[in-house]
């Protein structure tokens, strides 16, 4: 500690006012204090602060992804296996699952911190102002809502695309309007349509021959045949709604990275929701927003994509991933406790609607969100004029 | 009739170092100062020149937007010193006092059959009147100006706040004199609010009414009180007095003579023995705390941790202090601070473990805990904050200086101390409190 401690004390001159790399100041603080918590204290205001900061927020949504993440790793080696037809059986062949999965994710991770982290330092460095830790999360939750299949330099692109435009452009963290990590993925979305929907996207296939029955479909498209029987990546199908059920909540279904596994996501969850960082009121709307559309379409009744069970609608697709992690981002969320209940509500409620109403779309949940995000500033607008309202009436009774 | 008020948002600090309830004498103080800046929005005009002689109750200056106010020496000595700022902006006025002091002369006054204006008239003549402050803006009320009520908080609800009714004990028909004189100031009523339980004299107080509050801090702030009393609307003024000063207007009127000793507590961790200290208003702080606190890089707050001000070894107690915090410096950077579980610091939120030891006391230093940022994390204001009030979107609003916003979001209705939770709770470091000030100098400029 102390050798890192003198090797920044020795460093710092070259960076401060007059020095040779004055203009990488940022750059040079921002690893400063992301290696030790700075001796900064208050001058004016309150004497003491709270211990938390931005840093350690953001790093507690990271490891709130790890679940996911780590899930995601097996996950993309057993869609792998199981469409070639070896360990064909859940605890067959762990270790060449995960570590099959592990080459295949860790570049894409790898790819969107490195891009991402090095348009910040970038932008930090050309706009002089200090590294914030926004992109922490955004970096790890890009590649969780990739196709495993998405080849690295689209995943680059993304990333440049959601921190330039989705974040710097209006001011860097704390100031963008959508979501980073879903405008990355919207822009792959609709920019190379047919690398991230489909069917040869979601598991990895190219060394070797797929067993007969492979589709490569997942749950979402098969829900637009037939909301009842469903089969997986080796072609057999689940004997009964509720085997498929459960087969989405545990996650071992192909999908993107991270979002298969509901009950990874809930772990995550629930240590948003501990910590306190994750909005309760933006998930728990959410949930009720999802739920509600889906048993609407259930009586309403006209498509099989509507007949799906409302607790497999919501376990399906991105819909947990974009509750927990997506819809909770307090920066493009609604900001008022009043509106995030409105704002999660309808962000779930969108998401599915989306999805069913328009299956050219496999996943509306994104675009839920994104609207939602678009719509949050709103939302809260007239959350606000009623507390005005409220003041210029009582003021008037009063009066 | 008295109101009970729950208040349900806010929380309580709990530091290490509260005083006990035990009183020492401090040394009379060889110097002491009066210092315009407590009270914000004065524009002092001197009286008097260095070296003029002065008693206890000699105008030292006045106010130059409204001259019947004046402040006076504490003491009896000679003016030492003005110490000026930037633009010649007198900061402080420093007297030396005497090592005798001079008696002050004076008769009891009756205040029973006064009018109104009588009563003011003896508070400004006394130097007594900056102890009223008015809201909207927290400044020193204006004589002319009639409030709609006046309030009084009982309790001190921030962290290590002194217990009022030990504070003021022996000055129980003081305090009850100074009610008196200030229930002649309103049409409207004289609140006096005390934590819900208390049985103290102040709940006893006659001549005005008396509200119950429960809950957690800022419940014991008078700001917050008349938000769920009396709220402030647009063109209403309420007065508020802390409460020692209505013990310390109840002696003058009592006595007619200058006073101005008073109780204050000694708190923090790094006070040897936190107790009760009978002092003066103005008084040098070394007379106070020296010899008293540990060795180390200490930070001595006149007032609380969350709006108290920062005090160096050589300055004064201000004139509404009714504390002194003793707490560390915290100029020690920390290795991956950031992610160590960090068992001895406090958190509001449940990002540390503080919230599963709520018994726990923390010894907490003056670290800033990360860095400033912009605004990120939602919610946390609206958490500690018991009143109807956007916190985040008025302070947005004073940012941009959108003047109307302002007032619809209820600017009239805040001091800086009723959001310093707020301050304290931000993950982005928000300086909260000096941003509200801002606002309420717009206001005030803008609105009136």
């Amino acid at each position: 500690m102390k050798i890192i401690k003198n090797l920044f004390d020795s460093l710092r001159p070259s960076f401060e006012e007059g020095g040779k790399f004055e203009r990488y100041y940022t750059a040079f603080e921002a690893m400063e204090t992301f290696a030790f918590v700075p001796d900064h204290v208050t001058h004016n205001g309150t004497h003491i602060k709270d211990a938390i900061d931005l840093k350690r927020t953001m790093f507690l949504v990271v490891i709130a992804t790890i679940p996911a993440l780590l899930f995601g790793m097996w996950n993309t080696g057993h869609q792998h296996f199981l469409a070639l037809g070896q360990f064909a059986d859940l605890g067959d062949g762990m270790m060449e699952k995960f570590i099959f999965g592990a080459i295949k994710v860790l570049p894409i991770v790898v790819v969107s911190y490195a891009v991402g982290l090095g348009v910040e330092f970038g932008m930090a460095v050309y706009k002089r102002h200090s590294v914030e830790e926004g992109f922490l999360v955004s970096g790890m939750l890009i590649p969780l809502i990739m196709p495993v299949e998405v080849p690295l330099w689209m995943v680059a692109v993304a990333t440049i695309f959601a921190v330039v435009i989705g974040k710097e452009v209006f001011g860097g963290t704390g100031m963008n309007i959508l979501n980073p990590a879903l405008t990355a993925r919207a822009f792959l979305f609709f920019a190379y349509p047919t690398k991230m929907s489909g069917n040869s996207v979601w598991v990895n296939t190219t060394e070797g021959t797929p067993v007969d029955g492979y589709t490569g479909e997942t749950l979402l498209a098969q829900s637009i045949n037939s909301s009842s029987s469903y089969i997986d990546q080796a072609g057999t199908a689940y004997s009964s709604v509720n085997d498929t059920i459960y087969a989405a909540f545990m996650g071992w279904i192909p999908g993107s990275i991270g979002e298969t596994s509901t009950f990874a996501i809930l772990i995550g969850a629930a240590i948003l929701l501990i910590t306190g960082i994750g909005s309760w009121r933006i998930m728990l709307s959410f949930l009720l927003g999802g739920l509600a559309m889906s048993l609407l379409f259930n009586l309403w009744d006209v498509n099989e994509f509507m007949r799906v069970d409302p607790i497999l609608q919501i376990c399906m697709g991105g819909f947990m991933f974009g509750m927990v992690f997506m819809a909770t981002d307090p920066v493009s969320a609604a900001q008022t406790n009043m509106g995030k209940w409105i704002y999660g509500f309808l962000a779930g409620f969108l998401g599915i609607m989306i999805r069913v109403f328009n299956p050219a779309y496999p996943e509306g949940v994104m675009m839920g969100i994104l609207f939602m995000n678009v719509m949050a500033p709103l939302i809260d607008h007239y959350v606000i004029e009623a507390n005005i309202k409220r003041r210029t009436k009582r003021a008037a009774l009063a009066a | 009739m008295s109101k009970n008020v729950k208040i349900r948002k806010g929380a309580n600090i709990k530091l290490v170092g509260e005083a006990v309830e035990k009183t020492v004498d401090s040394q009379m103080p060889s110097s002491f100062s009066i210092k315009p800046t407590d009270f914000h929005g004065t524009v002092p005009k001197m009286l008097l020149k260095e070296g003029a002689e002065v008693k206890a109750g000699t105008p030292i200056f006045q106010d130059k937007s409204n001259e019947r106010i004046k402040y006076v020496s504490p003491v009896s000595g000679e003016i030492a010193e003005i110490v000026r700022g930037a633009k010649r902006r007198i900061l402080e006025v420093r007297i030396l006092a005497d090592k005798e002091q001079k008696p002050s002369e004076g008769t009891p006054f009756d205040t029973s059959g006064m009018e109104r204006a009588q009563v003011c008239d003896i508070l400004l003549a006394g130097g007594l009147w900056p102890f009223i402050k008015r809201r909207p803006y927290d400044v020193v009320a204006d004589p002319t100006e009639a409030p709609k009520s006046i309030f009084v908080s009982g309790f001190d609800s921030a962290p290590l706040g002194a217990n009022i009714a030990y504070l003021l004990e022996g000055r129980e028909a003081d305090f009850q004199k100074g009610i008196d004189a200030l229930a002649k100031m309103t049409a409207g009523k004289v609140h006096v609010n005390v934590s819900s339980g208390d049985s103290s004299f102040i709940s006893k107080t006659k001549n005005a009414q008396v509200n119950s509050i429960s809950g957690p801090h800022p419940a014991g702030n008078v700001g917050i009180q008349i938000h769920h009393i009396d709220t402030i609307n647009k063109g209403d003024v309420v007065w508020t007095v802390d409460a020692q000063a209505v013990a310390m207007i109840g002696r003058y009127i009592s006595t007619g003579k200058a006073d101005f000793s008073r109780k204050i507590a000694l708190v923090g961790s790094e006070v040897n023995d936190p107790v009760y200290v009978n002092t003066w208003t103005g008084a040098s702080i070394s007379s106070i705390v020296s010899g008293k606190t540990t060795d180390g890089d200490n930070r001595i707050i006149g007032g609380n941790v969350l709006t108290g001000e920062q005090l160096l070894q050589d300055g004064y107690l201000g004139y509404y202090s009714n504390m002194v915090t003793v707490i560390p410096e915290g100029k020690e950077s920390q290795f991956v601070g950031w992610i160590q579980p960090n068992f001895h610091k406090f958190s509001l939120s449940h990002s540390y473990f503080s919230w599963l030891m709520p018994g726990k006391k923390y010894r907490l230093n003056t670290n800033l805990n990360g860095e400033g940022r912009a605004f990120v994390m939602s919610g946390q204001y609206e958490d500690v904050l018991p009143m109807d009030v956007y916190p985040v979107h008025l302070l947005k609003a004073i940012m941009t200086n959108d003047i109307e916003k302002m007032e619809g979001l209820g600017i009239y209705e805040v001091a800086p101390e009723d959001l310093a939770l707020c301050e304290y709770a931000c993950t982005s470091k928000t300086e909260v409190q000096s941003w509200i000030r801002k606002g309420l100098d717009i206001a005030m400029e803008e609105l009136g």
